[in-house]
């Protein structure tokens, strides 16, 4: 947590080294003594040059100090003037720091670095997070105060402090208490005092908080100071152990999606035409490469790509599909195990074709910036934007799929020929028409799969192999023909899934849950949510 | 001597051809070792090691696609999964070869193989004793194996899982058993599997008696399990089982146990693959959990379907073509390769349903067919 605070602080430094670029604002000419001693002082004396430098000329600062953060400082070897040096595409730009104003370019032989070490860095990145108190947004202030956290010391509770009486947002507000109370706990020399911060700190997930904490629990001289702590420690446990549940479920939750995705579309072709399509899991990858080939005909705008990939995968894979079925299983019909058989064959052929065109190598599909990032409910439960947005579209897929089932004529030919072929037949229903669309579907479903699971895994000619089986077990656990056996199944496993992973490891999890199905099977060999009536058999 | 009148009278009727099959098998084996062992190697006649150890690898691939034919082409049971009663058997013949290697592994230990030296385990699994005896290293390389058919087939005939549900289910066996033998964990070598075999029964594995006699044994239990199969195909338990096949629930009605006779039927399909792959191992010089991959199962079941399934030597007939295709192919194109193998199974499900051995009576068939036409318009006219 403290790393990813760090690396925040580091790249809104980058950010704002960056905007400063083209020209500084000049610095009050009263540091120029300042700075020269920087340049004179040994890596050992630089701090307290740094805490002059910061006490004297305040948020001017920060660009220097984001400069000497990144290793761009430099003095020019002659007249000891401070300059940053910054490149921006391989063209290098420099900048006098006092003036602000750019100047000629000098050569390397004429400056020299200003060095930093791993002390000074953590002393920068205080110095600017204490500066950023004052900035406008509340974002940054926040991040500030949280790098904060980590090493409190008087001269930084005073920035605090200061920042605290005039913090108008809530949430700050909430985050520098939180700094106050902490330091309070570790300085304080009354008991009741550390009692008092101990209070105020719980519940909170922080995970400086919880160190601290963890240190007066085993170290604090007065033993209702340790009572006390281990309380909020225990409090804080229950807190975290129960976000790490929700955490888990989201995982599992994902899975399920990513499963459901994979799965529907085989619940289709196999619910209307009783034939396992192996060559499923291909349309998959068929969709996942559409993906990949959309982005490289639009390189500039990704943002959008997958709005147009979608359509595309759902054609491209749809296409396929209808093909499929009219050069090849209609020609099988009543014969599910030769079905099986022309279909695996025609999967060995897709993966082969993709090999040969695209190589064997996986290829990494680029995610849209609106994708990528997670959503920070606290310290300890983040959820990440992808599998957020695929749990939704997954549901929003099968969603469709139900209502384009019970509310269109297709969806009306569709469940006529999947209870009673024959029938629908006599009654002047085009079955054939119907399968070769049916398949179509199924598969551009799973071309759309293609898509959400270029979002989460390279893409490569193995990528719909290693969903095929796992698809087959959700269709079959769910029982055939029953698009909500399929749902409830998609999810249980994935839950079930993830929830073994940490107590048996990944691999033998999924065994496990392959074992469990083939007993289930014995159980109720038709699914969990057998068709009743006459449509069964 | 009833059965071997009958025996040999069955060569005669189209069926599974016994005389014919054995007759050509001996002369095969017994005509290349020869060729390996007393011809001069500048003959033009001569066989080298190398064929051999290929010729004996077709075999023991003959041996499994007789397994799947035994299910599949007299029960209609489409197993995907009989590449892990294979890998099994191999694995057991495996482990017996690597314990003879002694103290001649990398590492020197005389009790542990190298893999079990560098994952720091300082005794062998339970699992490993014993294994350094060649009949019990052997009766388990059956007995594992069978076990494993016996409780999936009890467990899914009994509740009457068939058809895809059925291959489906024996796929997901072999891809769960290929997951658990990558673990390193299980002891088994893991990713790189049983390797670096040294010899046999104290006779040098590389040398050229001993791939010869490997050969022929492969030969000889080939012809034992053809012959075996046959009589059992021929029985009374044969025909109940073709029963089955073409109509399970009116069999089950006329009071038969059908479970049963699937069950054990699994049983010895599956005995056979484990055989099968006990003899593999020591010609290929290695078994890895890839063996296990639902794509090799899968494979069996296409030589079955290109030779012509329900004809015993039809299996054995599409495991030696497709194979000797798929060694001359990798070796011009590998790339191509997946793409015929990949055609083959489409071409042969939409044309060629009754195989390669059924191709002359579908094309009287439709010469049949045409003449009877022809009549028909003639009578028309």
């Amino acid at each position: 947590m403290k790393r990813l605070l760090a690396i925040c602080c580091y790249c809104l430094g980058l950010m704002l080294s960056l905007s400063a670029t083209a020209a500084e604002k000049p610095l009050p000419s009263e540091l120029e003594p300042l700075l020269q001693e920087l340049t004179e002082s040994s890596l050992s004396k630089a701090i307290p040059v740094l805490d002059a430098l910061e006490a004297e000329g305040g948020e001017a600062l920060q660009p220097l100090f984001s400069y000497m953060l990144e290793g761009d400082l430099y003095y020019i070897k002659s007249s000891r003037q401070v300059i940053a040096v910054s490149e921006e595409a391989g063209q290098e730009t420099f900048i006098d720091m006092l003036s602000g104003s750019e100047i000629e370019p000098l050569s390397s032989r004429d400056i020299k670095k200003i060095r930093v070490n791993n002390r000074l860095r953590g002393h920068l990145r205080d110095a600017i997070a204490r500066l950023q108190l004052g900035s406008e947004s509340a974002a940054v202030r926040e991040s500030a105060v949280r790098s904060l956290l980590s090493d409190l010391d008087e001269n930084t509770l005073a920035s605090i402090r200061e920042a605290r009486l005039n913090e108008s947002a809530g949430n700050v507000k909430d985050v520098m208490d939180m700094a106050l109370a902490l330091y309070r706990l570790e300085s304080a020399a009354e008991a009741s005092d550390r009692i008092e911060a101990i209070a105020q700190l719980e519940g909170s997930l922080e995970g400086d908080v919880r160190n601290a904490l963890n240190r007066i629990a085993d170290n604090d001289p007065s033993p209702q100071v340790q009572q006390a702590a281990q309380k909020a420690l225990v409090g804080i446990e229950q807190k975290v152990e129960f976000y790490a549940f929700i955490d888990q479920l989201f995982f599992g939750l994902s899975l399920g999606s990513v499963l459901l995705l994979a799965a529907i579309g085989l619940a289709i072709t196999f619910g209307v035409m009783g034939v396992i399509n192996m060559a499923h899991g291909e349309m998959i990858m068929l969709g996942a490469y559409t993906t990949y080939v959309v982005q490289l005909l639009m390189p500039n705008h990704i943002e959008y790509s997958l709005w147009v990939a979608i359509p595309a995968a759902f054609v491209v894979s749809g296409m396929a599909g209808v093909l499929l079925e009219r050069l090849v299983i209609r020609h099988l019909h009543g014969r599910p195990l030769e079905t099986l058989l022309a279909t695996f064959g025609v999967s060995l052929v897709l993966q082969q074709l993709v090999r040969t065109v695209f190589s064997p190598l996986n290829r990494q599909v680029a995610s849209p910036e609106w994708m990528s990032g997670a959503w920070e409910i606290n310290p300890v439960l983040s959820l990440t934007l992808n599998r957020l947005y695929i749990l939704a579209f997954a549901l929003l897929v099968f969603f469709a799929l139900m209502l384009l089932l019970k509310k269109s004529s297709l969806g009306l030919n569709v469940r006529a020929v999947s209870q009673n072929r024959d029938m629908a037949k006599s009654m002047g229903i085009p079955t054939g028409r119907v399968d070769a669309l049916t398949f179509g579907l199924g598969s551009g479903i799973a071309g759309i799969a293609g898509v959400a699971l270029s979002q989460l895994t390279n893409v490569g000619p193995n990528l719909g192999q290693s969903y095929i089986i796992d698809s087959f077990m959700v269709v079959v656990f769910g029982g055939v023909g029953n698009l909500w056996g399929t749902l409830v199944a998609a999810f249980s496993l994935g839950i079930a899934n993830k929830f073994l992973e940490p107590v048996t490891g990944a691999v033998l999890a999924s065994i496990l849950v392959l074992v469990f199905i083939i007993l289930f099977i014995q159980k109720r060999p038709k699914g969990l949510f057998p068709q009743k009536g006459r449509a069964a058999e | 001597m009833n059965w071997l009148t009958q025996l040999f009278a069955a060569g005669r009727t189209p069926g599974h051809r016994v005389l014919p099959f054995v007759t050509v098998l001996f002369l095969v084996t017994t005509l290349a070792s020869m060729a390996n062992l007393m011809l001069p190697e500048s003959s033009p006649l001569h066989v080298s090691t190398y064929t051999i150890t290929l010729l004996g690898k077709y075999l023991s691939y003959a041996m499994l696609a007789l397994a799947v034919d035994v299910i599949w082409g007299y029960c209609g049971i489409l197993s995907l999964g009989h590449g892990a009663f294979f890998a099994l058997g191999g694995y057991g013949m495996g482990m017996y070869l690597m314990r003879q290697i002694g103290d001649r592994g990398v590492y020197g230990n005389p009790d542990l193989p190298d893999f079990m030296v560098f994952l720091n385990w300082d005794s062998l699994p339970w699992y490993w004793m014993g294994m350094d005896q060649f009949w019990f290293a052997m009766l388990m390389a059956l007995a594992v194996p069978g076990l494993l058919a016996f409780v999936f087939g009890w467990l899914a005939f009994r509740s009457r899982v068939t058809g895809v549900y059925l291959s489906i289910m024996t796929q997901a066996l072999t891809y769960a058993l290929m997951l658990a033998f990558f673990r390193n964990e299980m002891g088994f070598g893991g990713n790189n599997g049983l390797t670096d075999f040294k010899d046999i029964l104290g006779f040098d594995l590389q040398s050229d008696t001993t791939r010869v006699a490997l050969f022929a044994t492969t030969a000889l239990m080939l012809g034992v399990v053809y012959i075996l199969s046959h009589l059992i195909l021929k029985s009374r338990m044969g025909k109940l089982i073709v029963a089955i096949r073409d109509g399970e629930a009116r069999a089950r009605f006329l009071g038969y146990r059908t479970d049963l006779y699937k069950v054990w039927l699994f049983v010895f399909s599956a005995l056979i693959a484990a055989m099968a792959g006990a003899l593999y191992v020591p010609q290929v010089g290695i078994i890895n959990p890839g063996e296990f991959s639902p794509l090799n199962s899968i494979e069996v079941v296409v030589w079955v379907a290109v030779g012509g399934r329900g004809t015993l030597y039809g299996a054995v007939i599409g495991a030696l073509l497709v194979n000797y295709a798929k060694t001359r192919f990798t070796a011009i194109m590998p790339e191509g390769w997946l793409f015929a193998l990949g055609a083959l199974f489409v071409l042969v499900t939409l044309y060629l349903p009754k195989g390669l051995v059924g191709l002359s009576g579908q094309l009287a068939a439709s010469r049949e067919r045409k003449a009877g036409k022809a009549a028909q318009q003639e009578a028309h006219s």
